[in-house]
């Protein structure tokens, strides 16, 4: 049976949240709970409130989401 | 988390593999005008039954059959029902999955029901193509991408789309395991291939466009364009002599 491919979605972060969640606001408004991908934890990469980023989200769960990437 | 199999688990999923095909044959033989996708599910429980075997689908995420029977524009997941009627010139999906001692065989097969015109012909034949293109690929040492990469090729050269929505995986004491294997290259991460992973690979390819629509069933999808799609699957093991696809013989070249 074939596997549904996560879908990457840009979003802007608007709040953080301890551990390293973040809120962030999907392109279509919806507003889901992210956290930071390993990574970009391990290259040190820093998410502040107002960054535009990639959001992986799960096709099983599309309230939350990963954060892959974050656009210079 | 990617894992590895020992060589009897690979064996254990040879076996599971090798009755999936079995029946999958037998399903292609009784596939014909006037029986209904319904039949073919009924068939493939009552062997399941017959084999003690349990189905891989069966209430995975509440699929509600042991087969998916995919027809014309559908690509994946069609569900198989005794209101639907194969006819002469369908183009018939079936996918079919099977646990043995706790280890997954997952494996389908697309083909005409009847005569089909001459593009549904080439879609099918391109189709398999693009699996055998990106089984050849999975050598040790080469990423999930150079699969992708090969699939992906053999597609476009003829004109054909890649679905892009979903895609193959590793497959192992889960259905679905890690890593995903798209039929495209796609960013993000492209892990290398080691002996003893065992990948489910399973180009779904359409005639017009790659985009996908989800029925209100939840599962059924369907090309966006209403094109044909076809779609085959094998699960292969990467070992060090090179990809063995689980539940296919390998002839034995005779000594002389």
């Amino acid at each position: 049976m074939a596997k549904e491919e996560a879908i990457q979605i840009e979003a802007t972060v608007v709040e953080p949240l301890p551990n390293a969640m973040f809120r962030v606001e999907l392109e279509n408004k919806h507003k889901v709970l992210a956290h930071i991908s390993g990574k970009m934890r391990k290259n040190f990469i820093r998410i502040l409130p107002g960054d535009k980023v990639l959001v992986e989200l799960s096709p099983y769960d599309v309230t939350r989401g990963r954060i892959v990437y974050r656009y210079k | 988390m990617l894992t590895t199999k020992s060589g009897a688990e690979i064996e254990v999923m040879h076996r599971a593999n090798t009755l999936v095909l079995q029946i999958l044959r037998e399903l292609r033989e009784r596939a014909a005008p006037g029986v209904t996708t319904g039949d073919l599910d009924d068939y493939a429980h009552d062997r399941l039954r017959q084999e003690k075997v349990r189905s891989a689908f069966l209430g995975y995420r509440g699929y509600p059959k042991v087969l998916c029977t995919s027809v014309n524009d559908q690509v994946v997941h069609g569900i198989p029902s005794r209101q639907k009627v194969l006819r002469s010139g369908d183009v018939l999906g079936l996918d079919f999955g099977v646990v043995v001692d706790g280890f997954f065989g997952d494996a389908a097969m697309t083909f005409a029901i009847g005569p089909v015109s001459p593009e549904a012909e080439r879609l099918l034949q391109v189709t398999e193509r693009a699996l055998r293109a990106g089984i050849a690929a999975m050598l040790p040492g080469n990423r999930v991408s150079d699969v992708s990469r090969a699939v992906q090729t053999t597609v476009e050269v003829e004109g054909f789309s890649v679905v892009r929505d979903f895609v193959g995986h590793g497959i192992g004491t889960a259905m679905h395991e890690d890593p995903p294997v798209p039929n495209y290259v796609a960013g993000g991460n492209d892990p290398r291939l080691v002996a003893g992973m065992v990948l489910a690979i399973e180009p779904m390819v359409n005639v017009g466009r790659a985009e996908v629509k989800v029925a209100s069933d939840g599962w059924t999808a369907s090309t966006r364009d209403g094109s044909l799609s076809a779609h085959f699957e094998r699960s292969v093991a990467v070992t060090a002599a090179g990809p063995r696809v689980l539940g296919e013989e390998v002839a034995v070249p005779a000594r002389t």
